[in-house]
């Protein structure tokens, strides 16, 4: 019934990198705490973890492990632009609310707002970044595709349309109009191409479906 | 955002324990929980909330399930994604509603990570409530800005001394469902029907939505088996923008038909109230009439009334009417 999506993954590989930094580790952590809710705390959670301050995240960004040190509080969007090495800015700071889709990536497959999603709620899972797409230099029928039907005009929101329709794509390459506008509908541009975007997905599709998909 | 602490608990047990206990008020702001993030991320960083503690449940093996009951009910766990619910065939067929109501929410990339609990907990969008600076009475001021300001999206139903509308679309859906609220606390688990789930700003406390404590945590939604007979239900959103938007109006229609006529119906509004609002007696005359056109106006009128609009946001009423028509007609054919 569970969802390979949204199951939390290899969550052993996370605790190794924290566990420096749980404190749920029975008397020691007691001791250091000093307070009597984190006695019950470590007497009820010995796996729990928890992290504080600058702590060292490990993601899969594009196929390779990366480290990363950020705060918990440090979102995807920013781990990606500011603390990768070298940095990854495919994806756009834009409202940074959830609102524009420019900041689009893949976490196991699936687009979601990096802006919206913590880093450390990234660890375990599979990143995709626009730079993470083409192989070799090759760029994707779908980068293709923009290119050719001159699908952006000052191009800020054209990564996040490059996920949303890679995504959709990769799940139906047959997908019609209406399909891809659902698809696309959390991302903004506001130069307005949304024509040529469209049209650019529709022919991405047919080329992707020559090519032998689904 | 302010900086904060983040912990994982593996286990419910574990996340029960981080919470602070209900009567004490200075530390009950201190720790929230985080499932898909997609309103929490949207708070912390419009300094709506500041909590020291973030508790992430996405670690709790089980909460993330949908299960098919043998007796033909339906248990999805809180942290199941919106984009689940909306893409899981059996829940296509079975809770047509559901299914058409997580399919309506945001956006792609907000279902895929919005959750089931996260949806039905979320907090107000009025833009008041939503301003770092508007200390309304949500937010422990002593008025409601709304009232006598800017209110094209607040409640024409329900309102008062806060004037917010429930901004969930699956939130009618389940209660029309029938569905009841899993909740477990340190001391054992309680079970609520989901429509007592949600409070009124005349109820308990204006500062909140619904009836969890902040020693509690919403695990589970059950929803029971369609039951005997032809059911049919829809999902209508009514929104200012056609790609992705909250509802202006919502109605979420559930019925079962016996040669033609109603037998028993559900009506539930979204949108319209601080709660998902259930039209009891709009449901009650529906029964023994024909899905006529005489029928959809009668109770469209009847489940309106009593609405009190503010001064921007009457167009509510007729926009819900027509709504409700629609939805009467889709389920007649």
């Amino acid at each position: 019934m569970s969802d390979p999506q949204s199951t939390p993954g290899a969550q052993g590989a996370e605790r190794n990198v924290f566990s420096r930094r749980s404190l749920f580790r029975g008397a020691g952590a007691f001791a250091a705490g000093g307070l009597v809710a984190d006695a019950a705390r470590a007497a009820a959670t010995p796996t729990s973890t928890r992290l504080a301050g600058v702590v060292e995240l490990e993601l899969e960004i594009n196929g390779a492990k990366q480290k990363v040190s950020v705060e918990p509080r440090t979102t995807l969007l920013n781990a990606l632009r500011n603390h990768c090495t070298p940095p990854l800015t495919g994806a756009k700071v834009v409202c940074d609310r959830g609102s524009c889709g420019a900041c689009t990536v893949h976490l196991d497959g699936q687009p979601v707002y990096s802006c919206m999603t913590l880093a450390a709620d990234a660890v375990g899972r599979k990143v995709t970044t626009v730079e993470g797409l083409a192989k070799e230099g090759e760029l994707t029928e779908v980068q293709r595709a923009l290119c050719e039907h001159d699908g952006s005009m000052c191009g800020f929101c054209t990564p996040g349309f490059v996920m949303s329709i890679t995504a959709c794509l990769e799940r139906k390459p047959g997908a019609t109009l209406d399909e891809i506008k659902h698809a696309c509908a959390g991302n903004l541009c506001r130069c307005g191409t949304y024509p040529h975007v469209f049209e650019a997905a529709l022919a991405a599709g047919r080329a992707l479906r020559a090519k032998g998909g689904k | 955002m302010k900086s904060f602490e983040l912990v994982q608990p593996a286990t419910l047990e574990a996340a029960l324990e981080t919470l602070p206990a209900a009567r004490d008020t200075k530390a009950r702001d201190s720790v929230k929980l985080l499932a898909g993030g997609q309103d929490l991320l949207g708070e912390l960083k419009e300094h709506l909330v500041a909590p020291d503690t973030l508790v992430n449940l996405k670690r709790i093996p089980g909460l993330d399930r949908i299960e098919h009951g043998a007796d033909g009910s339906l248990t999805l766990g809180a942290l199941v994604t919106l984009a689940r619910i909306e893409n899981e065939r059996a829940i296509r067929e079975r809770f047509t509603l559901l299914a058409e109501a997580a399919g309506a929410v945001a956006s792609v990339q907000i279902r895929n990570q919005g959750t089931l609990g996260g949806n039905l907990c979320q907090r107000p969008r009025c833009w008041y409530y939503r301003h770092e600076q508007a200390v309304c009475i949500k937010k422990g001021g002593s008025e409601c800005f709304a009232y006598g300001g800017l209110n094209k999206y607040n409640a024409i139903l329900g309102g008062g001394p806060s004037y917010i509308v429930h901004p969930s679309d699956v939130a009618p859906a389940l209660v029309a469902l029938d569905a009841q609220a899993v909740i477990r606390g340190k001391r054992g688990e309680r079970r609520v029907p989901l429509e007592q789930f949600f409070t009124l700003p005349s109820e308990g406390s204006v500062l909140r939505e619904n009836v969890l404590t902040s020693e509690e945590i919403l695990t589970h939604i059950v929803v029971p088996a369609p039951g005997a007979g032809s059911w049919r239900s829809t999902y209508l959103k009514f929104r200012e923008r056609g790609s992705y938007d909250f509802a202006l109006s919502a109605v979420a229609l559930r019925l079962s038909l016996d040669a033609g006529k109603v037998r028993e119906a559900r009506l539930v509004l979204g949108a319209v109230a601080p709660i998902p609002w259930r039209c009891e007696k709009a449901e009650t005359a529906l029964v023994g009439r024909k899905l006529d056109a005489e029928t959809c106006e009668f109770i469209s009128r009847l489940a309106l009334e009593g609405a009190e609009p503010l001064e921007h946001n009457g167009y509510k009423i007729p926009l819900t009417q027509g709504m409700i028509t629609k939805a009467l007609r889709k389920l007649a054919n």
